[in-house]
């Protein structure tokens, strides 16, 4: 029993930080119809200024914060300038925000170093809490708490306020939500620099939580990301925690009980999933 | 009466095809103007082209003495311009409450009146205020649809035809409230039933091929046998 909770709190920390990061990927599709795959590129610029600034205050906060701020410059940049050119051909999205996020990932080596840089915790979440016989990483369980958080300010967001109520309008009628008046492009941008953002906060989140970072964990987490969105459906918030908490759980397990099956566990739920519901298990067919 | 919105020998494209090919009306303030013509003759095309939604490529389009012909749709939207569009445009994962409230511009005590009134005009928005948009009737969609654009002090309205798909009796209901509506707001409608158009119109065009090819009162046109079957084929 121990054994089951410690895995299934290790797949819900991993879950929730593929969320954070497939939560802004799955946004971005569904309401701008942008396949995002500088959305790594966007992770991992989080991950090492976020880094960067917690090392050299000592604030994990500070470091937060930083990471955010840098999701939310990017995505206004990436926004303005590779995406938009690019709106409505999903082919040349594809080919120029693959060819963005190369390009955020050279320009970490050239500002940061091409080394892998060891992460550790800040003091407060170092260490476990004993629960009987279980033992619970204070990280991970922070982890889990800033994810749901982040799902539940965002739901909020999304189903209380106007502005998220025009997000999903704009998901749904992009048109008609121009012809109330709403303009849909500055909608657009700050959907894109909020997606960014998350990503951002993961890539500072992940790095801690994985102890070392380096250039090409953009692209490898990104993948797992987009199985994530795939497996949630396209432009489904909710879709995506469901499937980031199933992937997660889903590779925590198998990487104790069946560790060659690991990595293909993911690529076999996204496969099964496209088979029997293409649109994925929240999209709408 | 002054002219509130004006269309000079306008032109649009749709891809590689010339779909408005010299479309010119005016709009007077007050009253309801009918756009009247045979299914593909770019009713519905015009009113998109005014909304900003297809580009114009030659002519203008004036409103309040105001050259609106290359501005985004949301701005045409805030000058003063509500839309219902053909297919309604009904957010259908939105509930009633939060269809109307995306269209809300501001929430003032003019637009909480208007919003009182307008639900009082169709209650089954109200009855079914928590519904999502999607679950909704053919004329209940078609009634949140216009309530939507009524709800903001909206200067002119654009209603591509209400009456699509609805049975006869909601056809009475959707015109009974554009009649109420005519007394505080100018319309311009595009609408293939005769029968409606000629009880909520005052004047009227006629476009054919792209291009507007006869105007009038719409009293004139009732009695106009021949022009009604040459353009509208209705004997």
């Amino acid at each position: 029993m121990d054994l089951i909770i410690s895995l299934t709190v290790n797949g819900l920390a991993t879950g929730m930080l593929i969320f954070l990061l497939a939560a802004g990927l799955t946004l971005i599709f569904g309401l701008m119809s942008v396949l995002n795959f500088a959305h790594g590129g966007l992770f991992i610029w989080g991950a090492y200024t976020g880094v960067w600034s917690f090392q050299m205050t000592g604030s994990f906060v500070v470091g937060i914060i930083t990471a955010i701020i840098t999701g939310l410059l990017l995505g206004l940049v990436t926004e303005r300038l590779i995406i938009r050119p690019v709106y409505g051909n999903h082919i040349q999205q594809i080919l120029i925000t693959l060819g963005f996020m190369l390009v955020l990932q050279e320009f970490i080596k050239v500002v940061f170093g091409p080394d892998q840089k060891a992460v550790f915790p800040p003091e407060i979440l170092q260490g476990s809490f004993l629960v009987g016989d279980i033992v619970l990483i204070k990280y991970r369980l922070f982890i889990i708490a800033v994810g749901i958080l982040i799902f539940i300010v965002s739901s909020f967001i999304l189903k209380r306020t106007r502005i998220g109520l025009i997000v999903r309008a704009g998901v749904m009628d992009k048109e008609m939500v121009q012809s109330l008046g709403i303009n849909i492009k500055l909608v657009f941008m700050l959907v894109f620099m909020v997606g960014a953002a998350m990503a951002a906060l993961s890539g500072i989140m992940h790095a801690v939580y994985s102890g070392v970072i380096y250039a090409e964990m953009g692209l490898e987490f990104s993948i797992l990301a987009f199985i994530v969105v795939v497996i949630g459906g396209m432009g489904s918030f909710s879709g995506s925690l469901f499937a980031a908490i199933l992937v997660g759980l889903a590779q925590a397990f198998m990487a104790y009980y069946v560790p060659a099956l690991s990595l293909a566990v993911n690529m076999l739920l996204m496969t099964v999933v496209l088979i029997f519901r293409p649109q994925g298990l929240f999209g709408k067919g | 009466m002054s002219s509130l919105l004006k269309l000079d020998q306008v032109e649009a494209h749709i891809q590689k095809f010339h779909i408005l090919q010299g479309i010119s009306f005016d709009v007077k303030k007050g009253g309801v103007t009918v756009l009247l013509g045979r299914n593909g003759a770019g009713k519905t095309t015009t009113l998109r082209t005014i909304m900003g939604l297809n580009q114009v490529s030659k002519g203008t389009v004036t409103f309040k003495d105001e050259n609106i012909g290359s501005l985004p749709t949301h701005q045409i939207s805030n000058k003063g311009i509500g839309y219902v569009p053909e297919d309604q445009g009904v957010f259908g994962d939105l509930t009633v409450g939060e269809n109307m409230r995306v269209a809300m511009k501001k929430e003032d005590e003019a637009t909480t009146k208007r919003m009182e009134w307008v639900l009082d005009l169709f209650p089954d928005l109200k009855k079914f205020w928590k519904k999502p948009g999607g679950a909704l009737s053919g004329g209940q969609k078609q009634m949140l649809a216009i309530a939507r654009a009524y709800v903001n002090e909206n200067e002119l309205l654009l209603i591509d035809e209400p009456s699509k798909g609805l049975a006869p009796i909601i056809v009475d209901k959707v015109t009974e409230s554009i009649l109420q509506m005519k007394e505080n707001t100018t319309i311009l409608l595009v609408e293939q039933n005769f029968m409606m158009a000629s009880k909520i119109g005052n004047q009227f065009y006629i476009i054919d091929d792209g291009k507007t090819v006869h105007d009038g009162q719409m009293e004139e046109l009732k009695q106009d046998k021949v022009l009604m079957k040459k353009y509208l084929g209705i004997a």
